[in-house]
């Protein structure tokens, strides 16, 4: 029998596993500040970003779509973390969460300030799904950055 | 080492030697990811044997000078080279002349050229040309440009669950609006084998030209342009174990004639003056520009080599490896074939419950087994089977059992990874 190695193990850890079979805040939301739409045509992942905002905060975030374990997780990782927290502070973790999957060492403090989202960070011996995982957090930043911005933003 | 008998040898009876055959490929003996490379995504490219690879080498050493131009040796050596290859062509596709043969990019350029050469210009508002459901974008998009230009529609056949061409619906659709038929012979993201002969004959009694898409079916399927009678057949080189950037036109000489340029350059001119141009004859007129010489005769090896293994050796291997792998899977748990007409071939389409097939595809890729995984360029398929994309794996005549059983396991690897028994 086959047994996964280092980077598999990494890569599909159980909290991913179990984020990308029972995503979390998957729903519409209602009255939202913004829906942003993410989509990789390549690969076919497609989710919607539904962000409440209420006095620079967000104050509710859930979110609808299709797609691999890792995008699903991400962005279900992603509506747990950024629920009351301010929009300069999910911009923050924007940059973090970039540097987690890109960076081959990414600093201690990156992985402290994001933790229960570094365990995305094993994506970054995986360059094809690097895009998997970022889909979620790009749809955040295009929102984020013109609330009425209707447009699809991509990974690819 | 198998090496290209002479012509003479390619009826041969007595059954190859498969492993020399896989000997042959020198990219297929490597490792990936620390274990044996299992190559399955033979639909998207193949690799290439060492008469292909030979052969566009000496091109470069001992043969390179353009082609149709110099009156030297070197030039006529390489316009030799490149004109044999062409006769190489016409016999393996069974075209009834050299002259119907045209060297094009790929399938997608050939087809493109006949939407623009052929169907435009004759094209009028209202007027119909006519697909199957389980077209590649290449036999889609060209079609919807030409419908942009002139007016005219694109009407879809549809296919049934098991991604058979229904045949009623067909006849139905065929009606006097309908000025081109243009059909996959072999799903590259099904599998299924389009009973084109029929549909041809159909056509062709509302006198209906039909243009087959052959870039999944030449490398496995026995090809007879003149038995189809098809008005034109489009292949690729890279599918069939030759280089990429090489493909093939086949059009009656008729249609050909009748056609105008797709594009303007040298070659495809026999005078020039600022005022007019003079056409050049058949095949040049559609080959503007100094052609892909070494893929070309890259190619003359790949049919030779094909040929030499012989296409029903070929084709009874790789049923023998699909029936493997179909029986294989079936033993998955949660593993649904998308794909399951009667006639298919070499192809091996799937999604699982357990996982989206961008996880298989990163998890078969640790055990060193590279399938497809995605849309396959055919997005209207994964809509027709609500799927948002498959896993692909595809065989070749250079595959063996090993290899599948390399992604079988892979296969359960990913239900064990996913239902947290994480090995």
């Amino acid at each position: 029998m086959k047994v996964m190695n280092e980077e598999l193990r990494a890569l599909y850890q159980e909290v991913i596993i179990d984020h990308g079979r029972h995503p979390r805040n998957f729903k519409k939301l209602e009255h939202p500040s913004f829906c942003q739409e993410g989509y990789n045509p390549l690969c076919g992942d497609h989710l919607k970003l539904y962000v409440r905002i209420e006095n620079n905060t967000i104050v509710d975030a859930s979110f609808e779509g299709q797609g691999c374990a890792i995008s699903m997780a991400a962005c279900s990782l992603l509506t747990e973390r950024i629920k009351n927290t301010s929009i300069v502070e999910a911009r923050k973790l924007f940059d973090a969460f970039q540097i987690l999957v890109s960076d081959a060492n990414p600093p201690e403090k990156i992985r402290d300030y994001l933790g229960k989202l570094s365990v995305l960070g094993g994506v970054r011996d995986f360059p094809v799904r690097i895009k998997c995982a970022t889909l979620a957090w790009h749809a955040l930043k295009a929102g984020l950055d013109d609330i009425n911005n209707k447009k699809v933003v991509s990974t690819e | 080492m198998f090496t290209a008998p002479q012509a003479t040898d390619h009826k041969s009876l007595s059954a190859p030697d498969w492993s020399a055959i896989r000997a042959d490929f020198p990219l297929l003996s490597q490792l990936a990811h620390q274990q044996p490379l299992a190559y399955l995504d033979n639909a998207a490219t193949t690799q290439k044997p060492n008469a292909v690879i030979d052969s566009i080498t000496h091109f470069y050493r001992f043969d390179n000078a353009n082609v149709h131009r110099g009156a030297y040796q070197l030039s006529e050596r390489a316009t030799l080279a490149f004109e044999t290859a062409r006769d190489k062509i016409q016999r393996f596709l069974h075209a009834p002349s050299r002259e119907e043969v045209i060297f094009v990019r790929g399938a997608t350029e050939a087809i493109n050229l006949v939407a623009q050469s052929y169907a435009r210009p004759r094209l009028k508002p209202g007027d119909e040309i006519l697909i199957s459901a389980m077209e590649h974008h290449s036999n889609i998009v060209p079609w919807q440009m030409v419908c942009l230009q002139t007016g005219a529609l694109l009407k879809v056949v549809p296919i049934n669950d098991s991604a058979e061409i229904n045949i009623a619906e067909y006849q139905a659709l065929l009606n006097k609006k309908t000025k081109v038929v243009a059909l996959t012979h072999l799903s590259n993201a099904l599998g299924s084998i389009t009973p084109v002969d029929q549909m041809i004959a159909m056509a062709h009694a509302r006198e209906i030209p039909v243009l087959v898409d052959g870039a999944q079916a030449a490398p496995h399927l026995s090809l007879d342009v003149k038995q189809l009678d098809c008005d034109f057949y489009t292949f690729s080189g890279h599918k069939i174990y030759a280089p990429t950037g090489i493909g093939v036109l086949y059009g009656k000489q008729s249609y050909l004639e009748a056609m105008e340029p797709y594009q303007g350059g040298g070659d495809m001119i026999s005078r020039v003056s600022f005022e007019h141009s003079d056409y050049n004859c058949l095949p040049y007129k559609f080959e503007a520009g100094t052609p892909n010489i070494a893929g070309v005769i890259g190619l003359g090896a790949a049919i030779d080599y094909i040929q030499a293994i012989g296409i029903d050796h070929i084709k009874q291997r790789e049923r023998l490896l699909l029936d493997y792998a179909t029986a294989g899977v079936s033993l998955i748990k949660g593993l649904r074939i998308i794909g399951t007409a009667r006639d298919k071939a070499s192809i091996l389409s799937f999604v699982m419950d357990s996982a989206h097939p961008h996880d298989i595809s990163t998890i078969l890729d640790q055990q060193g087994v590279a399938i497809r995984a995605g849309h396959h360029c055919a997005m209207p398929v994964m809509t027709r089977f609500d799927v948002p994309a498959t896993a692909r794996a595809s065989f070749s005549f250079y595959n063996n059992e090993s290899d599948i059983d390399q992604f079988l396991q892979g296969l359960h690897l990913v239900n064990n990874i996913f239902s947290g028994k994480n090995g």
